[in-house]
């Protein structure tokens, strides 16, 4: 292990939060099993303030989730030097197989409790709490993925094991660390420029129809899910080499420096802002039937939607900002 | 903009509520504060310490060739440089000469090199600050050694050499030249007792970066009793020493640190009876228990950040201001010619979010389950105290 603050800082917010998130599953199923809304009993009384504690807790996690994703992946990025042959996190994280499993669990959580938050406020706005039952299961989904972020996460960062000098020898001849992951991803440019015009189009375009009609909300959630991959492709594939003005590197991490302004950061940001809005029309339209939720849930999506129309904009504006005002051209290609 | 303005007023009142009772939270936030400054003082260190040592291996040779003895390191025979030379990509090869004196006088340990424009004038030297202030202890007006004034030096075969100053380091490469001494070739030798076909290490110029690791390969190969060492390899070996005792120190402050999360917690639990009054008072006339817990997130929130960028600048005063008297004999090693040097002042933002989640998160934890059961007392049982 090396004794980097990153990863003290690391490992200490992702022991504090799967603990804290442990905790909240067991007062799940307390809820799961002893909730009765009609009941005026002292326990029923109890439960529900505990649901305070418990959505409480949960909108923590998310932010600290997110938080230590990017933390993650910079503390990966700034270990680079003392690997050999890694040039950022896509380097590092390849040091032993811990790091890419860690990083997209990281991912898979920060979503997966974004969901939550939303079934959380459907929830909270009909006062008979439909949906306890259902989000307290949700929860107790979680749970184990946050556990094995944590656990992968640590394995990874209590595994690295820096080249240094050693007495025996100056140079350790090992190759390069080759890092498969963002070639594989750099698909023909053609097709990936094609597939992110198209899924953009469509997403924004359903987007638009969930927000003025309210429905096919599903779709547009499955479409949103398939958009966040495309989005990762196309940014890897053909968007990131225009920010670094060199159309054979295709790294998902460099972009995150401060050479190309951080514009790394908004650019994940609102992909996974507009993946989680659109997710989440998804998630809660099965409820609209629910007599109680039946004005609350149309109302919701509807702003859901414009949250994802506006965040997709926004990486537009960015990502096409970055392509005009780049000093390359394909044009020769 | 309704929701803005809930958040607004609510954020006000926790300010006014949080100025009267100013003793409490003025003892909480100058603890929590010290922690946050004790945390970010070995983090802006251990990182300036890390950029000062990358800005000095900037002009180190690409490549440094050592020869081992029983593993351990010796003088290596010039001869081996005509078949280093012949080695594609090798674009020189420069034997060095160096090596430690320790002058029993002042109790220090020099470091003397050769250098070529030198060579023609033996018996002078040139010398970094803290030799001249070293080197002259008995001294009228402790001046320090001057031009033409005489260092004597002991040879390995008993006799004594004095060697003439001819010059001193310029004051800005301190940190690099505070126990230089210069000397020429035929010195060198003479204090050392060096055979005149040998040298202490090879410096080698490449002219492509990229085929260095192929050039260390080939070297071990012709000459399997050698050492060759890149600069990017003293590089991630500093980073690691001081990563290493950077995350010692916070180890060490861990238990500060705990007591600092139990203090928390117990100001978070410990509610006064007028605090309870209070909040019993707001349900009382409509507050909700997430308007109650938003008003404690706003709470967490202030005391939060104020102790946070309070702890921030003091810690950078001390850093950079005032040399971080604190930690700076354990992080940065220590020698009787340590050159005295201030840091370039340097922080970023990966900096700042390692601190917040040290010090921050493990705060706003402790403090969840306390707000949350001051959030839900009972308006009527309060009141009724």
């Amino acid at each position: 292990m090396i004794f980097h603050p990153g990863i003290l800082a690391l490992l200490l917010g992702s022991a504090l939060t799967s603990s804290m998130l442990c905790y909240c599953a067991y007062e799940g199923v307390r809820i799961i099993w002893g909730w009765d809304i009609r009941s005026g009993s002292e326990r029923q009384l109890e439960l529900e303030r505990r649901t305070y504690l418990v959505s409480l807790v949960m909108s923590y996690v998310l932010g600290f989730q997110l938080l230590s994703l990017f933390l993650f992946i910079y503390t990966a990025d700034t270990l680079s030097p003392l690997f050999i042959g890694a040039m950022c996190a896509a380097g590092s994280l390849k040091v032993n197989g811990f790091g890419y499993p860690a990083l997209i669990l990281k991912i898979v959580t920060c979503l997966l409790a974004g969901l939550w938050l939303i079934v959380n406020f459907t929830d909270n706005k009909a006062p008979d709490y439909p949906l306890i039952r259902i989000k307290y299961w949700l929860l107790l989904c979680i749970t184990p993925f946050l556990i094995a972020e944590a656990s992968v996460q640590a394995g990874y960062l209590l595994g690295l094991k820096p080249n240094i000098i050693t007495s025996c020898c100056g140079t350790l001849f090992s190759t390069d660390v080759n890092t498969v992951i963002s070639d594989l991803l750099a698909l023909p440019r053609l097709l990936s420029q094609g597939a992110f015009l198209a899924s953009t189009l469509i997403t924004m375009a359903l987007g638009l129809y969930v927000y003025l009609k309210t429905k096919g909300a599903c779709l547009f959630s499955i479409v949103s899910l398939f958009h966040l991959f495309i989005s990762v492709t196309a940014l890897i594939s053909f968007i990131s080499i225009y920010f670094y003005e060199l159309p054979t590197h295709h790294c998902p991490f460099c972009i995150l420096h401060s050479e190309y302004g951080y514009v790394g950061y908004p650019l994940y940001l609102v992909i996974l802002v507009s993946a989680l809005s659109g997710l989440g029309t998804g998630i809660i339209s099965p409820f609209r039937k629910i007599a109680s939720l039946h004005d609350v849930i149309p109302h919701i999506q509807k702003r859901l939607a414009l949250i994802s129309i506006l965040a997709n904009s926004v990486f537009i504006l960015i990502a096409g900002y970055g392509i005009l005002f780049s000093n390359l051209s394909l044009a020769a290609y | 903009m309704k929701a803005l303005e809930k958040q607004r007023n609510i954020l006000d009142f926790t300010l006014s509520s949080l100025g009267r009772r100013k003793g409490k939270n003025i003892a909480l936030v100058m603890v929590y504060t010290f922690v946050i400054f004790l945390l970010a003082s070995v983090l802006f260190f251990t990182h300036s310490l890390k950029k000062e040592a990358a800005l000095i291996l900037q002009d180190a040779p690409a490549m440094t060739v050592q020869r081992l003895v029983a593993g351990r390191q010796d003088m290596i025979p010039m001869h081996y440089i005509d078949s280093i030379r012949q080695i594609k990509g090798v674009q020189s090869v420069v034997p060095r000469l160096w090596g430690y004196y320790y002058d029993a006088l002042s109790g220090a340990n020099y470091t003397l090199m050769v250098n070529a424009d030198l060579n023609d004038r033996a018996g002078e030297i040139i010398i970094g600050n803290g030799v001249s202030w070293r080197s002259a202890p008995g001294k009228r007006n402790n001046q320090g050694l001057q031009k033409n004034d005489i260092i004597p030096f002991k040879t390995y075969d008993g006799t004594v050499l004095g060697l003439k100053v001819k010059g001193l380091l310029p004051f800005a490469s301190e940190l690099v030249t505070a126990d230089l001494i210069l000397v020429s070739e035929t010195d060198f030798r003479k204090i050392f007792a060096i055979a005149n076909d040998q040298a202490t290490d090879l410096v080698l110029q490449v002219r492509n970066a990229k085929e260095l690791p192929t050039i260390a390969a080939k070297i071990t190969q012709i000459h399997p009793d050698t050492r060759p060492i890149l600069r990017q390899e003293i590089l991630r070996t500093y980073d690691a020493v001081f990563d290493w005792r950077g995350g010692v120190i916070l180890m060490v402050l861990a238990g500060v640190f705990f007591a600092f999360i139990i203090l928390a917690w117990d100001k978070a639990t410990g509610l006064s009876a007028e605090e309870k009054r209070e909040i019993g008072i707001l349900k009382a006339i409509g507050w909700e228990t997430s308007d109650i817990l938003l008003m404690k997130f706003w709470e967490g929130a202030a005391v939060s950040l104020m102790a946070f960028f309070m702890g921030i600048f003091l810690a950078y005063l001390h850093v950079f201001l005032a040399s971080s008297i604190l930690f700076a004999p354990v992080l940065k090693g220590w020698s009787v010619l340590y050159p005295h040097f201030r840091l370039t002042p340097y922080i970023n933002a990966y900096q700042i979010a390692t601190l917040f989640f040290l010090t921050v998160i493990p705060y706003t934890v402790a403090t969840i389950v306390p707000s949350w059961r001051s959030a839900t007392i009972d308006p009527d049982s309060v009141m009724r105290m």
